[in-house]
């Protein structure tokens, strides 16, 4: 094997130009003659535009144009499409209420764009939206969850601001083990509204050919090839195939940047009216304002158990909010990757779930890092860390009663999936292990001699990545394809050009996949360049979001390489006159079997574009795609442990420790992943300690800026003790599963079961901070 | 207004607005496009640079402040062939992943090693550090990137 192939820790290619300054990023693209757009955003939650005076802005230097929704809609701009439809349990269709890029007439949410300035300096455009008169007529704003329902109604036509009440799993068999429960646990809670905040904002770079009716859009999305068809075939900006979408190098998603969002929609719509090319990058507040933003549940979770602590069954209710519009993915978050995640590791026989989704006066709510699982996850490990406690069990102990049993697989749970394989109980033992479990008492005594608390906490999650198959996906409501494209493109040289839908915004897919190719086709790594992120490069592809990339993406590459290895041998033996089936290809080296006549893999390629006497049936050239599409979701599954120390004088909650051992299949790279994993955690800790987007009761973002939303610092963290187990995921090549969003899905329960159990208290709401902390003590 | 100042060590005389701010200059004029901008508060540090031996953030310095200043951006740290050590460990530790933060933190982090003279540790080093935010890498490897490099410096 070679040291840079599969498995091997492999040093980043990408990161020569990031260290450098290098990098290319959105706002790093200038184009020449281009202008500059500011968005005029609602500073209220909720109000009709009455009238819009940009008599001011446009008179005011160097401004090119002011434009409003009405505008956009004369041109034929569409509204922003949702691209999952989720049905009520009654049958009926989700409420959609239509999203103009820009309002026209009345604004849902404080940061919702109205217009638009162009102008020819970033200052100019600033200062000429300043200058826009808008008369409002306040409307009382929905901005409670909780009472979001009985509010006024927001949508025309949407009644309760309800867009949907949708349930999963067998109602009456989970009354009737209830009825006979020996002991039932029961929470309340809320998920905390999280704001994405990758440290890139987003960004557009517009660019309009009048001669060709070409559009150009570098913009900072996650799946380029997405945000062109959404463009073309909902928004009609362009036809598809006028219409090239570049993703660059872009700074972090973490979901926020799947999404059509309006500003890039917008500046892409001027550039044509102004025949200018046109910029715009969001500063922070913006944001802050007008990113998706994540989470925000209110759940009612029971878990029912038997006198042994075996589970029965378990019921769960939430409210989940979508702000004030359906953002692209936002309907499929609070269902299908999170009703369908409430098994857990466990071999709970029924599960019944009610999701009742709906609309508020706040930003709109979509998928971030771990998109409905990690509030899944919270649930299950939330009910059953408590009714370890409520029982007397070791809370190690009962997860083991319980857990679905390597020889269960494949195992069918009461929330529709089929899990293919995991050995959960390995990944709990190695964590044991790691965190000494044995030495928790004395090192909790050590911390009470200190006058301080300790506590310790359990998250064996689930979840399931790689969404697919496409064909169930789209009985459901999917909008789209969940497969992904690859080409692997042999140049006469030898050396390979790799394409692959899947995007890169620091996952390092440029490594990976080059590794993946190297290992498979026995090319040097240096001799396999990957390129990703343009519709005008690539043919198709879906993008990067739920940790599918290597497990769908990676897979679609071993597939297309699989086809250059069949036709390469075609060519071999057709050069060495001998039959395609005698072929052999192992390292590199086509060599006829029983024989001493090879080929090597760039003689080969060689003759593919120098085709010397080839038969009629054997087509020159060594190119070749796949379409992958999954036979089912992969399932990473892991057990965090997390050890925390709290100061009951003020609160603080120190996390001391974090132990987390994943199972995700076959690993590519192990230093990537780790840095997966390290990622997942602080953001999930954030959730835990530090992050919440806060409305004020008047509908204002409180946590508009770094100053008031609390993102995780160096020194809010410890390092991480990070380890593995492996079953290889049984139905992709590579037998991969995906670690992206392990991280943020495993860590708030984990961080939580710590926080409670130091503080001996049943629930505490996140982001536990220092006055929630002190407060819980002072009651306690 | 006039603003000479040298970065990177070539001597530029511009012509400025008063209200530019420095990383404006070191981004719109001087093309130098690996310092970024994280946020409009001075609290993510993609900006940082070195201005007269010091790491600043570029977002809150005036371009007037600048005046005849010497100003190290990532772009004059080290080319691939000639890396700073902070540079290379970086890469090494796997300290970047979507790279944004990146030219930033590796300047916040030479100047913490320079002003720690040879005192460093982990609590440190995110003491150090917290001026710079990272959302990609939890700052595990990133510690570990800037306490290898301390040993090289």
């Amino acid at each position: 094997m070679s040291d840079q192939g599969i498995g091997q820790r492999v040093k980043r290619r990408e990161d020569v130009r990031f260290i450098t300054g290098k990098g290319r990023y959105t706002d790093d693209i200038n184009l020449p003659g281009q202008a500059y757009a500011v968005f005029v955003r609602s500073p209220h939650p909720r109000a009709r535009i009455k009238t819009i005076d940009a008599s001011a802005a446009r008179k005011a230097p160097g401004v090119v144009g002011v434009f409003t929704g009405k505008d956009l809609a004369a041109d034929g701009i569409g509204a922003l499409p949702c691209g999952w439809l989720v049905k009520s349990k009654d049958g009926s269709d989700m409420k959609v209420p239509p999203r103009p890029p820009l309002a026209i007439e009345t604004v849902n949410f404080v940061g919702e764009p109205y217009a638009v300035v162009i102008a020819e300096t970033l200052g100019q455009a600033r200062a000429a939206a300043a200058l826009v008169e808008t008369d409002f007529e306040e409307l009382e704003p929905v901005v409670s969850l909780a009472e979001a329902t009985a509010g006024p109604q927001i949508h025309e036509g949407i009644e309760a601001n309800r867009c949907y009440d949708w349930e999963l799993g067998d109602q009456a068999a989970v009354d009737a083990a209830f009825a006979k429960a020996a002991h039932v646990t029961k929470l309340e809670f809320a998920n905390n509204r999280l704001i994405p905040n990758a440290i890139e904002p987003r960004a557009a770079v517009a660019t309009y050919s009048a001669p060709t009716e070409e559009f150009t859009l570098y913009t900072t999305s996650q799946n380029p090839h997405l945000e062109r068809l959404i463009l073309a075939a909902f928004v009609n900006l362009a036809p598809e195939h006028k219409l090239r979408v570049i993703s660059p190098d872009v700074g972090g998603g973490f979901g926020s940047k799947i999404f059509v969002y309006p500003e890039e929609t917008a500046a892409a719509w001027a550039a044509r009216r102004t025949n200018r090319p046109v910029k715009w990058t969001a500063d922070r507040s913006e944001a802050f304002l007008s990113d998706a933003h994540g989470r925000d549940h209110l759940t009612t979770a029971e878990l029912a158990l038997d006198a042994a602590g075996t589970f029965l069954a378990m019921r769960v209710r939430t409210r989940a909010n979508l702000g004030a519009y359906l953002s692209t993915f936002a309907s499929s978050v609070p269902t299908y990757l999170y009703g369908t995640l409430l098994a857990g590791q466990y071999r709970t026989p029924a599960i019944h779930v009610e999701v009742e989704a709906v609309f508020t006066n706040t930003a709109p709510v979509d998928a971030y890092r771990g998109a409905g699982r990690p509030e899944a996850t919270y649930v299950v490990e939330r009910l059953v860390e408590t009714a370890a406690r409520e029982t007397g069990v070791d809370p190690a102990e009962l997860r083991r009663r319980n857990f679905i049993q390597p020889d269960q697989f494949p195992y069918e749970t009461p929330v529709a999936l089929v899990y293919d394989t995991g050995d959960y109980q390995a990944s709990l033992e190695k964590a044991l292990k790691q965190i000494d479990y044995a030495g928790f008492p004395a090192r909790r005594k050590v911390s009470e001699a200190a006058g301080k608390r300790r506590g310790l906490g359990f998250s064996c999650y689930i979840e399931a990545c790689g969404l697919a198959p496409s064909q169930l996906a789209i009985q459901l409501g999917a909008g789209v394809g969940l497969y992904e494209s690859g080409e692997v493109r042999v140049n006469p040289t030898g050396s390979v050009t790799v394409f692959t839908g899947s995007h890169s915004h620091g996952q390092g897919h440029e490594t990976t996949f080059a590794q993946i190719v190297s290992d498979k086709l026995g090319v040097p790594f240096e001799s396999v360049e990957v390129v990703h992120g343009d519709t005008g490069r690539l043919e198709f592809g879906l993008g990067t979001y739920g940790s599918r990339s290597v497990a769908v993406g990676g897979s679609a590459l071993i597939k297309a390489s699989d086809k250059i290895i069949a036709k390469g041998k075609r060519i071999a033996a057709h050069m060495l006159e001998s039959a395609p089936d005698d072929v052999d290809f192992d390292e590199g080296v086509f060599a006829v079997r029983k024989t001493n006549k090879s080929l090597t893999f760039g003689e080969v390629a060689f003759a593919a574009y120098v085709p010397a006497n080839f038969p009629e049936d054997l087509e020159p050239g060594l190119s070749e795609k796949s379409f992958y599409d999954p036979k089912n979701f992969t399932f990473p599954a892991g057990c965090h442990i997390a050890e925390v120390e709290v100061d009951p004088e003020t609160g603080v909650v120190v996390l001391v420790r974090f132990v987390a051992v994943d199972d995700f299949g076959e690993v590519i790279n192990p230093m990537i992943v780790e840095g997966q994993v390290h990622g997942g955690i602080a953001q999930g800790v954030g959730q835990a300690l530090l992050e919440h987007g806060i409305y004020d009761e008047s509908g204002q973002l409180v946590t508009g800026s770094f100053m008031d939303y609390c993102m995780p610092r160096a020194d809010d963290l410890p390092s991480f003790e990070v380890d593995t187990t492996v079953t290889p995921c049984t139905h992709n090549p590579l037998g991969v599963k995906g670690c992206g969003e392990a991280g943020a899905i495993g860590a708030p329960a984990a961080v939580m079961n710590a926080v409670t159990d130091a503080l001996r208290v049943k629930d505490l709401a996140m982001p536990a901070s220092p006055e929630r902390v002190w407060r819980a003590l002072q009651a306690a | 207004m006039k603003l000479s100042l040298t970065v990177n060590e070539t001597a530029h005389e511009l012509e400025v607005a008063p209200n530019a701010l420095l990383v404006e200059i070191i981004r719109g004029d001087l093309g130098l496009t690996g310092t970024h901008v994280g946020c409009d508060t001075s609290q993510c540090g993609a900006c940082t640079v070195e201005m007269d031996g010091r790491a600043v953030k570029s977002c809150t310095v005036l371009a007037g402040q600048a005046q005849d200043a010497r100003v190290t951006t990532i772009e004059g740290l080290g080319a691939p062939g000639n890396l700073h050590p902070m540079q290379t460990a970086f890469q090494a530790h796997h300290a970047l992943q979507c790279g944004f933060c990146t030219p930033g933190m590796i300047i916040s982090a030479i100047d913490l090693v320079k002003r720690a003279d040879g005192r460093l540790d982990e609590a440190a080093v995110r003491e150090g550090l917290a001026g710079n935010l990272c959302r990609c890498t939890g700052y595990h490897n990133i510690v570990e990137a800037v306490l290898a490099a301390a040993g090289q410096m």
